[in-house]
């Protein structure tokens, strides 16, 4: 099996469109770290516009290094999702494409083997994926922009964070974005077994996530019943959870907890199941499936 | 010992019946050819065996077990190239070599894997991209891969498509040296029937899924006997005519509007001055013999397009 | 029947003026203790409750510079500190010309309190009207309601200990009004675990802030350069 692994990882990091990725997110990173950089301070009147005749508002001190890593997650966490899609999708129909999935087939390697290695190096690779997502975000935006405080926006509420309390929730978002990101990965995963070429489930896969984001985030009370609690995209935003911290009884927020652990977890759990759920039927699918290619 | 021992195979995708009871055996040290039109089920028996497709019923033993219970160990023994070979083009010969040696769950080094290349003939382009590869380059790359592992049983499936006569040649060349020198059993389906008649020992012939007949080639296609093709003004009353004769058991399937037989050479004179006692107005009589012919009238295929004549 | 009454107007009336002019005495000795106070600079946790703000206790340093001078800083991370924290002083509040009134007695915290109203002399002030309770013995302020013309009513309520002296207080707790905060989700994206509408409801039903800070040094009358409160 670890030799298995090796062979998938290594056809994924010898592939060009692998380096797409990487390129991509640093690319959009520092867009994102120039603009602020050079008008970071609108971007805070926009979050903040409606406080600024009765708050004084430092904007020197908020844009930090902090503040720009959880303004470039907020943005680039609804797009990562193309870019694991384009490695997913093309484990299985990209083989079958190229006319080299009836060779793997024919080895002496059980199918389950086989596709528990190209799910195991898919996992990898959103893993590096997100690490390069977060030295760039964070270690870049530090270093650019200092450490201070956090300031998070929601809907109806600001939420400040201490600087010192701030550094293990990104490592838990972290960690939860790459959960998230391999829901997406197990989805694109599936679909690429239904598949001859790459584009179909790479489309497919991103549709389906635009789709249910769009359900997930509309505030229609027929959907918010009935179909958003069980939309994995709708638990893909719990590592923000990591950023809304417990009151006291006088509203001051306490350092080091976690306003709502059991509904992270709960949503973890979800995604964990949809992951479970999508490769185990990626899995008994190829399985059955006639290799015609 | 039987190498492999296919029995009542069968393969259906959806109403179509690709495969149907289908039996066979190959035996060691074969070369044994696999011949059929195109659709006539080849690939899909061909990918039955290394469980590429998944049979509808039948059994298949390789090597003596049920492919179904020992499906690895059968494969580590099994080396094969189904159809054109395509391999990743971003990496070069000498990476897909390693790779694929390495599921064969092979710990090869370098000089094994340059010994391979070599033998192929694509050593001095080892660390090229295989995209830059011709159709004959792929091929070989592909007979490296599946011969790298030393399996005793190869199988190819069309191996000289898209080759030029000398890659054809190399071809028949490799297939006898595995044959003869390396002791192997290799399975050869092609189109190419005039390079079967070289080099096969033993043939099946399939047809619409079905298996037409299965022997040695020295009992199925006797180089004495001749294949006669007779053109008459009414190929249904001549047939009738010839049943009832004592050359009814000569008659084959009736290639479009010709009347096939299959005889001894020095029963050809005796044939004409019985079809001229029967009445039967010959308008055209062919005799020879060929693999192709013998292939021909055994399908019963009509051409589609008419034969050339000068 | 008439001289009584001409006699009991005239009483009330001597009455209502030496309150008054009692009041005013008692407002120029609170004045005349923060008058010792030329500047300050103070440390202490600040606590803000607000209701669409979700904020940590904060280590702060609150400078103040006569006549009316005075900012929070909170030098190692971000506080958002409302405007018009110029009332979180009193050295300010009883800076402008007023008039005073005596508002009659009341209890803060336990403690008898006289009650003295100031009205601003300067109509167009931002100072609408401020009611002072003073403990009268100790000549401190222990509570003090500000009506602005802009931002509503606005409450400072102080305790003291050892910088009584000195008119400072240990703790002062400053509620003022606070607006509705909004932002689109399509802008947040906020992650919904469920128990988001409970919050919406609570959120709509107080306006009102909340900031305290308890001090736990002063650094007085040691000069403070204007560069700190730009």
């Amino acid at each position: 099996m670890w030799q298995l692994l090796q062979i998938e990882l290594y056809k994924i990091f010898r592939k060009p469109r692998t380096y797409i990725s990487f390129g991509a997110i640093a690319a959009m990173v520092v867009i994102v770290q120039v603009a602020l950089k050079f008008d970071g301070q609108s971007y805070i009147e926009f979050i903040l516009g409606s406080l600024k005749d009765s708050l004084d508002i430092p904007f020197a001190s908020i844009l930090n290094g902090y503040f720009v890593c959880f303004v470039i997650l907020n943005l680039l966490l609804i797009h990562i999702p193309l870019l694991i899609a384009l490695v997913a999708g093309d484990e299985i129909a990209g083989e079958a494409n190229m006319g080299t999935l009836r060779l793997l087939v024919s080895k002496p390697v059980s199918r389950t083997q086989l596709m528990l290695a190209k799910f195991t190096a898919t996992v990898i690779y959103t893993g590096l994926l997100l690490a390069w997502m977060a030295f760039l975000s964070l270690a870049l935006s530090i270093v650019l922009f200092g450490t201070n405080d956090l300031i998070v926006a929601r809907s109806n509420a600001l939420e400040i964070i201490n600087r010192n309390d701030i550094m293990w929730r990104y490592l838990a978002a972290f960690a939860y974005a790459t959960v998230a990101l391999t829901t997406v990965a197990s989805l694109a995963f599936l679909l690429s077994v239904f598949a001859d070429n790459s584009i179909g489930p790479i489309v497919s896969t991103i549709s389906i996530v635009i789709i249910f984001t769009i359900l997930s985030e509309l505030q229609i009370p027929l959907y918010d019943r009935t179909v958003k609690p069980y939309l994995f995209t709708s638990h893909m935003l719990g590592w923000k959870g990591f950023f809304y911290l417990k009151t006291d009884a006088e509203g001051i927020s306490i350092p080091g907890t976690i306003e709502n652990l059991p509904a992270v977890l709960k949503s973890m759990g979800i995604l964990l199941s949809y992951i479970f759920l999508f490769t185990g039927s990626a899995i008994v699918v190829f399985k059955r499936k006639d290799i015609l290619s | 010992m039987d190498v492999i021992n296919v029995s009542h195979l069968c393969k259906q995708f959806g109403p179509l019946n690709a495969v149907t009871d289908l039996s066979f055996t190959v035996q060691e040290a074969d070369v044994y050819g696999f011949l059929g039109q195109n659709g006539a089920g080849k690939s899909t028996t061909i990918r039955m065996l290394l469980t590429l497709i998944r049979p509808s019923g039948g059994e298949i033993e390789l090597f003596g077990m049920n492919l179904r219970t020992h499906r690895a160990e059968i494969l580590r023994q099994v080396g094969a190239v189904i159809e054109r070979p395509d391999l990743y083009k971003y990496l070069s010969a000498y990476e897909n070599l390693r790779l694929f040696a390495k599921m064969s769950g092979l710990q090869v080094n370098r000089t094994q894997l340059m010994d391979q290349l070599e033998m192929v003939g694509l050593a001095t382009r080892a660390a090229s991209k295989v995209k830059t590869y011709s159709q004959g380059m792929k091929q070989r790359l592909g007979i490296a891969i599946a011969l790298i592992h030393n399996p005793q049983l190869v199988i190819l499936d069309e191996p000289v498509n898209g080759l030029d006569p000398q890659g054809i040649a190399d071809m028949r060349n490799l297939i006898m040296h595995l044959s003869r020198h390396l002791k192997k059993t290799v399975m050869v389906s092609s189109h190419l029937l005039n390079e079967m008649e070289q080099i096969a020992t033993r043939m099946l012939i399939i047809d619409k899924g079905k298996k037409i007949v299965e022997g040695s080639v020295s009992e199925l296609f006797d180089p004495a006997k001749t294949i006669v093709e007779v053109e008459t003004t009414s190929i249904a009353a001549a047939s009738e005519k010839i049943k009832q004769s004592n050359w009814a058991s000569h008659l084959q399937p009736a290639n479009g509007s010709r009347l096939v037989f299959q005889l001894h050479k020095n029963e050809l004179a005796q044939l004409n001055k019985a079809l001229v006692e029967m009445n039967i107005e010959v308008t055209g009589f062919t005799a020879g013999n060929s693999l192709e012919k013998y292939f021909l009238s055994l399908t019963g295929t009509n051409q589609h397009v008419a034969a050339f004549t000068n | 029947m008439k001289r009584i009454l001409i006699l009991s107007f005239v009483v009330t009336a001597f009455f209502c003026k030496a309150h008054a002019q009692a009041a005013a005495l008692l407002v120029q000795q609170v004045k005349a203790k923060l008058d010792k106070v030329n500047d300050y600079e103070a440390t202490g946790e600040m606590k803000t409750n607000v209701s669409f703000m979700k904020v940590p206790a904060a280590q702060v340093k609150v400078y103040f510079k006569k006549p009316g001078k005075i900012k929070i800083k909170n030098e190692k991370g971000i506080s958002l500190v409302p405007k018009g924290t110029v009332s979180i002083s009193l050295n300010n509040l009883l800076g402008e010309r007023f008039q005073a009134l005596d508002g009659g007695a009341d209890m803060v915290n336990g403690i008898a309190v006289k009650v003295v109203k100031l009205l601003p002399l300067d109509e167009n002030g931002e100072v609408v009207l401020s009611k002072l309770y003073i403990d009268e013995k100790n000549l401190l302020i222990l509570k003090a309601k500000t009506t602005t013309r802009e931002s509503g009513t606005n409450e400072l309520e102080m305790s003291y200990g050892k910088f009584a002296a000195y008119a400072l207080p240990d703790k002062i707790i400053f509620s003022f009004n606070t607006q509705d905060y909004k932002l689109p989700k399509g802008v947040t994206f906020d992650y919904d675990d469920g128990s988001q509408k409970k919050k919406d409801t609570a959120t709509k039903e107080s306006q009102r802030g909340k900031i305290e800070i308890a001090y736990s040094a002063y650094i007085i009358n040691k000069g403070i350069s204007d560069e700190v409160f730009k």
